[in-house]
């Protein structure tokens, strides 16, 4: 009897031995096609594509936070980000010696007190209530950011524009660099991210999510969990509103934070797979590179034989369809898929 | 297991990036079109190595612009398409294009400047022209460091015109204070003079977006030199509701209002005015308020309606007839209603077409008979000198002001002319207005030298750069 169970943990030691050199190894061949890519693809896609993913992956972690991890139903996302992104520009218009790394920080804390302060009403509200207050936020800073002209040192048009992209006296100004800053700005932020959802404040927001009143009754600090959640994935929108003003586009109006951003930010979460750090970057890549990858080959293939106009509206139709077949398919979203392709790739990994 | 969750994200990420990654490479996806050989498939595209030059066109044909978009873009192609036909080219240079759907989207823009910029086929790319203030922001740091010219016909930041700070930003024709400044002359004019514009009341509608939010500093300070009274009132995007701000109207009573809209917003505003008893002829559109498609929708309430214009509308001139004959009438033309040629976005895109395929003709004087790069095409541009004699060559007498650019004036024209809507067609019913241009000189250096000064730059000498 002893020796079966010693003989059976002995090989299930090995596997897990095995399945932690696996993923060991995939991570590893992450990192350095992470680190070669700037190498391999165009600037285009370096500067068009990649850096627009992993803000949009960043501002996504956000969400996921307040909604897949701590279950708060948000649609203000692109309002933190624009908050992130403004006093980020602000701090670097006043003091302008500060390093860009300390004024994305500081716009990413600017958002976390904004988002802590929109995640009150979560305090006594929940469900599509609290999606209507969370609305208000969308508009009320959209609104804020136009009227009053401070907030753009008072340009003309409200555009803001990016300060110099330098950080310790190394010039991210290029494609690459961009993709570089971002990187550098996202990955701590995930890995991050990752550990805190694993630590006892995660275990916190899921108690919260899956029951609140349980979670009350065994002594989990639910108004707190609740705000600390808005205040972190806000902090997460700010700092990813600040790499899509001066990373990507350079320059940035209120009205690109608008709702259809928030939506665009919550689909990627839902899609992705709510409660997952990783749900966010395949969410990403597949709500900002398969549309333009639909583009251009239906553009290769049609373009010249087919309306331009008629074109794009076939290409939404196909992109809405995916979608809705995806959620259908899989409703648990893309991490769950992604999961479920490695769980089988390990059994055939480890097949003696 | 986060580990390999990443991993996996990461694998499929890069398997999306190489599906898409063959067309950045010059081997053209892109929703190609060639006047050489129309309406063909991509593999019949001719091997244009050394011989084409190369528009990207980041144009936008759905959404809720398109009306612009597709009257704009349509002018433009068909006029390339002209120069290809009945002239075989700029001097033997064939042009070439490509179009890039942006929505009139910021991010989108970007995206399609980045594809686009790099040319097609080994054919160099001459210059942007992405219709929007929105994108053109976006790419004011691109272009100047990739070194194509951005070309912003009648809309813009306005202290772009100051070549000085900008060199490769141009706002064609009209910057919007020269167009604010007109507009405000032309009321002037109907009121009996400038110095009866004390008192008046004018209420500004403008569209919530960087384009509309242009030209709030110049009204103000014009309210302050002229002694008007001006109300400025911001209409979110896209302007399908606007009820609010007519009952705003209302209260206040204006003599005058300036509508500063596009797209959407401006049939609902006429309708608006209409429903509250506002005369429409007391309604004054600015250029992108100025169209058929603008006046049409709302019906009734649009007659009598009166908007800017740099170029009439109709089919009444040599180069619109040209390309009737050489380009609509075989078939070719860009347009699906062609109940829409010689409209007013259309002209302006022939006008736009004008401008660009000059500016090549002009550098080709400096550099050679060949396909030039955007450094080179932005020369042409700071040398075109379109006077009457050039403009009656070209067949746009009448279509468009003379215009002469130069390394310090990135605008070259700053005139206009009013129509007005008979409920059928646009009637031009003034002669040419100017803009009070040496008022908004000192403005625009005072604001683009701040701009030189936040980003570090150096503005350039222009007398040196001429003396070369």
């Amino acid at each position: 009897m002893s020796t079966d169970v010693s003989a059976w943990s002995q090989s299930e030691d090995v596997k897990m031995t095995r399945k932690t050199a696996l993923s060991i190894a995939a991570t590893v061949l992450v990192a350095a096609l992470a680190l070669a890519l700037p190498r391999l693809v165009t600037d285009y896609v370096l500067s068009a594509i990649l850096v627009p993913f992993l803000a949009l992956a960043l501002a996504a972690i956000g969400q996921n936070l307040v909604t897949g991890y701590a279950g708060q139903l948000s649609v203000g996302s692109a309002a933190f980000m624009s908050v992130g992104a403004f006093a980020a520009y602000d701090l670097h218009l006043h003091v302008p010696s500060i390093p860009l790394l300390v004024s994305f920080a500081f716009g990413g804390f600017i958002a976390a007190v904004t988002g802590a302060l929109f995640g009150l009403p979560s305090l006594r509200i929940r469900g599509f209530y609290l999606v209507a207050s969370t609305l208000a936020a969308q508009f009320f800073i959209e609104w804020l950011f136009t009227k009053v002209g401070w907030f753009s040192g008072n340009s003309a048009s409200g555009v803001i524009m990016a300060p110099p992209l330098v950080v310790a006296g190394l010039d991210f100004s290029s494609p690459g660099g961009h993709y570089w800053l971002s990187l550098l700005v996202v990955v701590p932020l995930a890995i991050l991210g990752r550990n805190l959802v694993q630590g006892r404040v995660g275990r916190a927001w899921m108690a919260v999510r899956d029951m609140e009143i349980a979670a009350a009754i065994v002594g989990v600090p639910t108004r707190r969990a609740k705000l600390l959640a808005f205040a972190i994935g806000s902090f997460y929108c700010g700092v990813a509103g600040a790499l899509w003003a001066f990373a990507y586009l350079g320059t940035v109006e209120p009205h690109g934070f608008d709702l259809d951003r928030s939506f665009q930010i919550l689909f990627i979460a839902i899609l992705g797979g709510l409660g997952s750090v990783v749900g966010p970057f395949l969410g990403a890549a597949f709500v900002v590179l398969f549309p333009i990858a639909l583009d251009n080959v239906a553009g290769g293939a049609l373009g010249s034989v087919v309306d331009p106009g008629l074109l794009e509206n076939v290409e939404k139709i196909i992109f809405g369809s995916l979608v809705i077949l995806f959620l259908v398919k899989q409703p648990a979203g893309l991490a769950r898929l992604a999961a479920i392709a490695w769980t089988r790739l390990c059994r055939v990994a480890l097949r003696e | 297991m986060h580990h390999s969750r990443i991993a996996l994200l990461s694998l499929a990420s890069i398997a999306l990036l190489t599906a898409c990654r063959p067309q950045n490479e010059g081997t053209s996806t892109d929703k190609v079109s060639s006047a050489t050989v129309p309406g063909s498939g991509p593999a019949a595209t001719p091997k244009s190595e050394g011989k084409t030059q190369y528009f990207p066109l980041q144009s936008y044909r759905v959404g809720p612009y398109a009306a612009g978009g597709t009257g704009f873009f349509g002018g433009f192609i068909d006029y390339m398409q002209l120069v290809n036909t009945r002239d075989s080219g700029v001097n033997g240079v064939k042009l070439t294009w490509s179009e890039c759907e942006t929505e009139y989207v910021v991010e989108r823009g970007v995206e399609c400047y980045e594809r686009l910029k790099g040319g097609l086929d080994g054919a160099p790319a001459a210059a942007m022209n992405p219709l929007s203030v929105g994108i053109a922001y976006a790419l004011i740091d691109r272009a100047t460091t990739d070194k194509i010219p951005l070309i912003t016909i009648n809309h813009g930041r306005t202290d772009s015109t100051d070549g000085r700070v900008f060199p490769y930003i141009f706002p064609l024709v009209l910057n919007p204070y020269s167009e604010a400044s007109a507009i405000v002359n032309y009321i002037g004019q109907r009121e009996g003079g400038t110095d009866h514009l004390h008192g008046k009341k004018i209420v500004v509608l403008y569209h919530g977006s960087p384009y509309g939010k242009e030209t709030i500093p110049i009204i103000d300070l014009l309210a302050k030199n002229l002694g008007f009274v001006a109300t400025q009132i911001e209409v979110p995007h896209p302007g399908s509701e606007q009820q609010s701000q007519w009952l705003q109207i209302r209260q206040i009573k204006p003599d005058w209002v300036i509508l500063r809209g596009w797209g959407i917003m401006n049939p609902v505003a006429l309708k608006s005015a209409a429903k509250i008893g506002f005369p429409a002829d007391h309604v004054i559109g600015n250029v992108w308020s100025n169209s058929e498609e603008d006046v049409t929708p709302a019906g009734a309430a649009g007659t009598g309606y009166v908007s800017v214009t740099t170029h009439p509308s109709g089919r009444d001139f040599d180069v619109i007839k040209d390309i009737e004959k050489f380009v609509v009438a075989p078939g070719k033309g860009n347009l699906q209603d062609p109940k829409r040629f010689g409209s007013v976005y259309y002209n302006l895109g022939v006008v736009n077409g004008i401008l660009n395929v000059e500016a090549v003709r002009v550098a080709q004087r400096k550099y050679g008979k060949r396909p030039l790069t955007g450094e080179e095409v932005r020369w042409g541009f700071e040398h075109i000198d379109v006077d009457d004699a050039r403009l009656k060559e070209l067949g746009a007498l009448g279509l468009m002001q003379p215009i002469k650019l130069s390394c310090t004036d990135h605008e070259g024209g700053g005139a206009v002319r009013f129509q007005q809507w008979d409920g059928k067609q646009w009637k031009v019913v003034s002669d040419w207005v100017r803009s009070d241009r040496a008022l908004l000189r000192p403005i625009i250096e005072e604001s683009s030298l701040k701009y030189a000064k936040e980003k570090g730059l150096t503005p350039r000498d222009c007398e040196a750069e001429a003396r070369l």
